[in-house]
């Protein structure tokens, strides 16, 4: 028999098992999957916990339920690995062996990284929204808040979801109209970036869409502190900004046991091969997911792309085959902007984001790069999406490779 | 990717002017990026850069700001004054090094 043991069963190790399980002999492999949380979370769903699109019961249902027979659910957490012994160490002390092991155990809020970060003011008046708590709390907070100063921030790169932030001015900018309240609001969007966003051509119109809301931005602003006192986050080059609502997104990292395990790099993310994701020190481990170094964005729709491109390669591998498959880093996300409508983006390694249409060149149905109401369904629409075809690894109809088809190239 | 002529040299820079090439860098090059961008080096800015280049030596990506700060010791805050606004940029500027990918 041999042994698949994989870390983390979020939206890229559960893919992995179920993607995995019907492909590999039952009789010659088995898998193990293990994972501290018995509650799978709809991510995506805690931008909209905040305004009350979504109750909090609504984005997490139990992990079990999308474990496939034949894979070994185990509610643990992964203390450390011992990759020259292939075995893995649970915080009971307890150890699991492998011949192949994939790390899926993604990337997490640290607000601790941050000084001052978590005293007085934390959940009084400095929330985040990347947690299942942050976002709940926010929630409460908004419903009573009169307006003031709210500031959307961005601690680190990289984040999950890098759309998210700006997601969340939009919304808050159409919630806040909603309300009647916009006049009493000053929103100002901070990030580390020297633009509203990474690449130039998407930067313009995301840029222009905080505009047309009278969102004020500030770039390169590298947080040091959040001062409890005076309400202000405080950069490394001393610049100041008060708020009366602070709505961070703090430092994202990989699990601690990656560090640990000497398998990571500063922020714990696992170094691998961008095409493969196969480790770069060791030929039996693969990192899939958020928890992994590639150069594209953190989001489950990149794992979905991925994975793909990760199973016909790793069936390859453990038969001593040469991986013939390469990933091109694709990412497809739809970005909320308010008012009930979105937009999509769908960019790679090499190509950034254009306009156009997707999936299907000229027809669409979803616009790239513009606000349309389609986009938004197609938004809402990805959470049926998520739970009844990506989890349980269901092909959909989209490659997995990016394509220029339907794109059109534009002068940055 | 294109020629561009740095202290009567000529190199290879992407459309923002990093450097492309690891070995066609020097240290005198590296004064004349400096200058390009309104600093002078002293030593405090030398130990940034030679940790820049032994680094992407050994790992083959331009370190993140967190990186010069806990692995090559030298403090956020200081990276700030010596290269200021933007120093993960500036760094891989002067050091002939990729533009710093991060922000993906
Ligand atoms: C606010 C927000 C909005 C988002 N919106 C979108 C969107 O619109 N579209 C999109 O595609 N993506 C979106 N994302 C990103 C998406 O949720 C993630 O990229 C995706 O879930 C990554 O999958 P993963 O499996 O790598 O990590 P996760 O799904 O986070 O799974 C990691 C798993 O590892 C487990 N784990 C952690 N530590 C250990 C340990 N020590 N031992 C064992 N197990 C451990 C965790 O319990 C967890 O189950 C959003 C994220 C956030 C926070």
């Amino acid at each position: 028999m041999r042994q698949l043991l994989v870390l983390g069963a979020g939206t890229a190790g559960t893919m992995v098992v179920n993607k995995l399980r019907s492909q590999l002999d039952a009789d010659e492999w088995s898998i193990i999957v293990v994972d501290p949380d018995p509650a799978h979370h709809y991510q995506p769903g805690y931008l909209f916990i905040p305004f009350g699109t979504y109750q909090p019961g609504q984005v997490t249902k139990p992990k079990a339920k999308f474990i496939p027979k034949g894979v070994d659910l185990v509610t643990a957490e992964v203390d450390r690995v011992e990759p020259s012994e292939n075995r893995v160490f649970l915080s009971d002390g307890s150890a699991i062996g492998y011949d192949f092991l994939v790390i899926a155990t993604g990337t997490t809020p640290r607000p601790e990284e941050t000084p001052g970060m978590l005293g007085e003011e934390w959940q009084r008046s400095v929330f985040d929204f990347y947690t299942l708590d942050g976002s709940t709390a926010l929630a409460d907070k908004l419903r009573s808040w009169e307006g003031g100063r709210l500031v959307v921030h961005i601690s680190e790169m990289p984040i999950k979801c890098p759309v998210a932030p700006l997601e969340f001015a939009f919304l808050a900018d159409s919630h806040f109209k909603e309300r009647e309240m916009r006049d009493r609001v000053e929103i100002t969007y901070v990030t580390p970036l020297d633009a509203a966003f990474t690449k130039p051509i998407a930067a313009a119109h995301l840029g222009g869409m905080l505009e047309e809301r009278k969102i004020t931005v500030e770039t390169d602003f590298y947080i040091e502190s959040v001062d409890n006192e005076k309400k202000e986050i405080v950069s490394f080059d001393e610049r100041a900004i008060p708020f009366d609502l602070l709505v961070t997104v703090p430092v994202n990292m990989g699990a601690d046991f990656i560090g640990r395990s000497g398998l990571g790099n500063d922020l714990n993310y696992v170094p691998v091969d961008h095409e493969t994701m196969l480790s770069r020190d060791w030929d039996n481990i693969f990192a899939v997911g958020d928890a992994a170094d590639l150069p594209t964005s953190k989001a489950g729709s990149v794992a979905h792309f991925a994975i793909e491109i990760f199973t016909e390669n790793f069936l390859q591998h453990v038969d001593g085959q040469e991986m013939t498959h390469a990933f091109d880093g694709h990412a497809n996300c739809f970005v909320e902007s308010g008012g009930g409508k979105g937009m999509l983006i769908d960019f790679n390694y090499e190509t950034q984001p254009l306009p156009g249409r997707y999936p299907i060149p000229g027809l669409g149905p979803f616009k790239l790069l513009e606000e349309t109401e389609l986009n938004h369904l197609g938004k809402l629409m990805f959470k049926w999406v998520y739970w009844n075809a990506l989890l349980p690894g269901r092909d959909l109809p989209l490659p997995a490779l990016m394509s220029m088809a339907g794109k059109e190239e534009v002068e940055a | 990717m294109t020629l561009a002529t740095i202290a009567g040299q000529e190199v290879h820079v992407d459309d923002e002017g990093f450097m492309t090439e690891y070995d066609e860098w020097s240290e005198d090059l590296a004064s004349t990026l400096a200058g390009n961008i309104g600093i002078e080096l002293t030593d405090d800015h030398w130990q940034a850069i030679r940790f820049l280049r032994d680094d992407y030596k050994v790992e083959g990506v331009t370190p993140t700001l967190r990186r010069v700060t806990n692995t090559g010791g030298i403090p956020t805050k200081q990276l700030f004054v010596l290269f200021p606004k933007k120093p993960a940029k500036k760094m891989a500027y002067i050091a002939g090094l990729p533009k710093p990918a991060g922000c993906v």
